[in-house]
């Protein structure tokens, strides 16, 4: 059992929490990540737009102030402290992937964090059937791909 | 002030991505793979996560409005529809692949590499076509 990264994940959690608490208490907003940086980018609305970026930038600057102190205080697999992990596939396998992500958060209207961090956390219905629905194809995507089709990746 | 709160709110997100191993899609793949060498992390971070933010909202909401806004902005809708469910499922799909969601996508600028930005680019589009389909409404 890795009891320290699961402890470094609830701390993670704790900290997401937070933020969104944070961010309802003083803008009034869900924290979705992809509610906020879809909006941003295909509709740049306006007055409603420097939140947003800023949001984006903090977003960016987090993990980014920890790769800089160097303190190991990540939670990557295998590689103790390190911050940021390697991607699973290449550029065409990420390709695809980030379009059905954009697409299904866009029509699916959240992500993890919007539906899961936020909605779960309002007990909303909606949220609650959309992360069971992505949580099963997610799992059942792992599934084909490193145990049907067998690459073993 | 406005654009201040939303950076905050942004670190603390993306801190917390990074410290809880979020931002390392081997982690999140880990814990998708209920059928390989399972990776719990996940739970404990979305556990942690919406634990914290439950308390959170109920002591937010009550106050009668934001401390920045004039009031807070919640979605009303609580009927399911096909556009909710397809749209979650195709996105697991895409998350079960590459083992990003927007959140660690983002977060995992400060480490960028050729499919990370592939990732992010696509991610864009698909949020432009999304915007294009026609609403049912």
């Amino acid at each position: 059992m890795e009891w320290h990264s699961y402890l470094a994940g609830l701390v993670g959690g704790v900290l997401i929490g937070l933020s969104a608490t944070w961010l309802m208490v003083t803008l009034g907003r869900i924290a979705g990540v992809s509610g906020i940086i879809g909006t941003l980018v295909t509709a740049r609305p306006r007055g409603d737009s420097a939140w947003r970026l800023a949001f984006l930038l903090g977003l960016i600057s987090g993990p980014l102030l920890l790769v800089l102190t160097g303190g190991g205080l990540g939670n990557v697999a295998d590689r103790p402290g390190a911050v940021i992990g390697e991607p699973a596939g290449g550029v065409a396998l990420m390709l695809v992937a980030g379009l059905l992500v954009g697409l299904g958060t866009g029509i699916g209207s959240g992500c993890t964090s919007g539906h899961g961090v936020c909605g779960l956390a309002r007990l909303s219905p909606r949220s609650l059937a959309a992360t069971l629905t992505f949580l099963a194809t997610a799992i059942l995507t792992v599934l084909m791909v490193r145990h049907l089709l067998g690459d073993g990746a | 002030m406005r654009t201040l709160m939303g950076y905050l709110a942004g670190l603390l997100f993306g801190l917390g991505l990074a410290v809880s191993g979020m931002t390392d899609p081997a982690r999140v793949l880990g814990f998708l793979d209920l059928f390989g060498a399972w990776d719990p992390t996940l739970i404990f971070v979305l556990g942690g996560a919406v634990a914290t933010n439950f308390v959170g909202y109920r002591l937010a909401m009550r106050r009668p409005n934001p401390l920045f806004a004039s009031a807070f902005q919640l979605p009303r809708r609580r009927d399911l529809d096909g556009r909710l469910i397809g749209g979650a499922a195709l996105f697991g799909i895409g998350w079960g692949l590459s083992g990003y969601c927007p959140g660690p996508a983002f977060a995992s600028v400060a480490g960028i590499t050729w499919p990370l930005a592939a990732m992010l680019l696509a991610m864009l589009v698909g949020w432009f076509l999304a915007r294009a389909l026609p609403s049912p409404d």
